[in-house]
């Protein structure tokens, strides 16, 4: 199921994400480097989702760029919640949706295709699921769902957006051992994530934001306990009296 | 029984006529309702159909009793509240359903207050709006089979687009599936297949053939396939049904497909095999995994 990868990055300058005229991200620069594994951290509100939707190229900046190196496949794992899990449709159906890039609108799904398919449930632990419908999995089990078709999407980045929320312990444990996988071939991952201890044990890099980028490098220099209390201090509440932002674009 | 259900059509060419346009329209109409349901927009068709009224009521007023001016207004009119209210409430971040909902009393509030100007519109305008089995002729008819035609192919080639944008519309966005761009092509087909189903139904009672047989669907099949081959079967039944009934009893024929397809619904639920409440009746004993 690898091709051969296409070590790619993403690089921000000055990217500032408003909804409407409010920032929620705001003047972060930096750098996901080819390869890496990036923990997104930072308080709800902290423009998480919408830095990740940014880079998956569904939100536009107001300001700044977004760069690849080179033209890299980008897979996004929306939060659960986004999906419509009453909708009836077949676990193996979701798991084909991952040959998008692929096939389009209309090519046709080879034998190979459906295998690939197959052997993607079997590898997150749901052989057998394949004509059951989405609507009769657990949360965890939709979570394993997703990861398969992250799986047949084979993409070069791969962003998840709160891939370990509402999941059992070891559902998380296998849907991280994927992870690793994607980190060990060479793929690029950025994941928000909000167990920082996970964080701490199992992400080399982070990128500590609250609108503003806190902190972003390597993980232990960037959850210092100073730059977690900055993070929290961070207003949740808009101010009425807020004034045109005049930092130099 | 052969008087009852086959000599009427034999005998009577209007009859015919009338039931080559209802299947035509049973077998595009109740797959765009599959979708309607699955998007949480069962109530658009009937809001599309109403907003077609001031378009169809202009087109009276100018053109007369013209059957293509009087189609033309109506899509028109239907598309522009379609249209109109989806990008409305994406430019201004409100609900699409209350945009939609303003947009249609508006259309409705014109659409009566024009028929009033025009004095009043007489029988042939209500036959329009409730449809008439003697209103069925060669255009029409070519009209409803090419929107049949129209629909099949473009549900064909969408299918993959427009199931994702259901299911999982940021996903849908992320590989750049255009899911906008294919719901609005969907929009414009629920229109057309409103639109179309004027003379035989009535734009009113058309939504009728368009929603029940997809709500009934749900209590027959697991997959949104499999949904639409049963919407498809429901809505055939309750045509030729219907039509025969209208027949003998001398009932319209719009409220008596439509009551027919009710009534399959009212057994859907009742009995389905998907969700029926028979089964829950039933209280079968639990399986061991």
């Amino acid at each position: 199921m690898t091709s051969t990868r296409n070590p790619a990055g993403i690089r921000l300058v000055d990217l500032t994400l408003t909804h409407g005229r409010r920032p929620a991200v705001h003047h972060v620069s930096g750098h996901f480097a080819p390869g890496s594994l990036t923990a997104v951290v930072g308080p709800n509100g902290a423009g998480k989702t919408t830095l990740l939707r940014a880079l998956a190229g569904l939100h536009k900046p107001e300001s700044g760029t977004i760069a690849q190196d080179g033209t890299a496949r980008i897979a996004l794992l929306p939060q659960l919640a986004a999906l419509d899990r009453a909708f009836p449709i077949a676990c193996l159906d979701v798991v084909m949706q991952g040959l998008w890039p692929r096939l389009g609108a209309f090519r046709a799904a080879s034998t190979q295709d459906r295998a690939r398919a197959t052997q993607a449930l079997a590898a997150v632990g749901l052989d057998g699921f394949e004509k059951r419908p989405v609507g009769s999995l657990s949360a965890g089990q939709t979570q394993r769902l997703l990861f398969a078709r992250l799986l047949v999407q084979d993409a070069d980045i791969l962003l998840l957006d709160e891939p370990f929320n509402a999941v059992d312990a070891r559902t998380s444990a296998d849907l991280l051992r994927l992870v690793r996988e994607w980190h060990g071939q060479g793929r690029t991952v950025v994941a928000v994530l909000h167990d920082l201890d996970l964080v701490a044990r199992e992400f080399p890099e982070t990128l500590l934001i609250a609108r503003d980028a806190i902190a972003w490098g390597p993980t232990a220099q960037a959850l210092t306990a100073g730059n977690r209390l900055k993070a929290r201090m961070m207003a949740e509440a808009w101010s009425d009296e807020a004034e045109v932002c005049d930092r130099a674009a | 029984m052969h008087d009852l259900l086959i000599a009427p059509f034999v005998e009577f060419g209007f009859l015919r006529r009338a039931l080559v346009g209802c299947l035509a329209l049973s077998v595009s109409a109740p797959v765009l309702g599959v979708f309607l349901v699955l998007r949480r927009m069962s109530l658009t068709a009937d809001v599309l159909a109403h907003g077609a009224m001031p378009g169809v009521a202009l087109a009276f007023l100018l053109a007369g009793f013209s059957a293509p001016a009087l189609w033309f207004g109506g899509l028109v009119a239907g598309l522009l509240v379609a249209v109109g209210a989806g990008a409305l409430s994406r430019a201004t971040g409100g609900r699409e359903d209350a945009t939609l909902a303003a947009l249609y009393l508006l259309a409705l509030g014109a659409g009566v207050a024009i028929i009033s100007i025009g004095g009043g519109g007489g029988v042939d305008l209500a036959h329009i709006l409730f449809g008439s089995v003697l209103g069925v002729d060669d255009p029409a008819l070519l009209l409803m089979a090419g929107v049949a035609t129209l629909t099949l192919a473009v549900l064909a080639l969408g299918w993959r687009p427009l199931v994702l944008e259901c299911f999982d519309p940021s996903f849908a966005a992320a590989v750049g599936a255009r899911g906008g761009a294919w719901h609005l092509v969907f929009q414009a087909l629920v229109v057309l297949n409103v639109i179309s189903a004027f003379q035989a139904l009535g734009t009113l009672m058309a939504v009728g053939l368009m929603m029940l047989p997809a709500i009934a669907s749900r209590h027959w099949a697991r997959q949104v396939s499999g949904m639409a081959y049963a919407a498809v079967g429901i809505a055939v039944l309750a045509s030729v049904t219907g039509l025969l009934v209208s027949y003998h009893v001398d009932v319209p024929t719009g409220p008596a497909i439509v009551l027919i397809a009710g009534g399959i619904w009212a057994v859907s639920v009742l009995v389905g095999p998907v969700d029926g409440l028979a089964h829950r009746l039933l209280r079968r004993r639990h399986l061991a995994g």
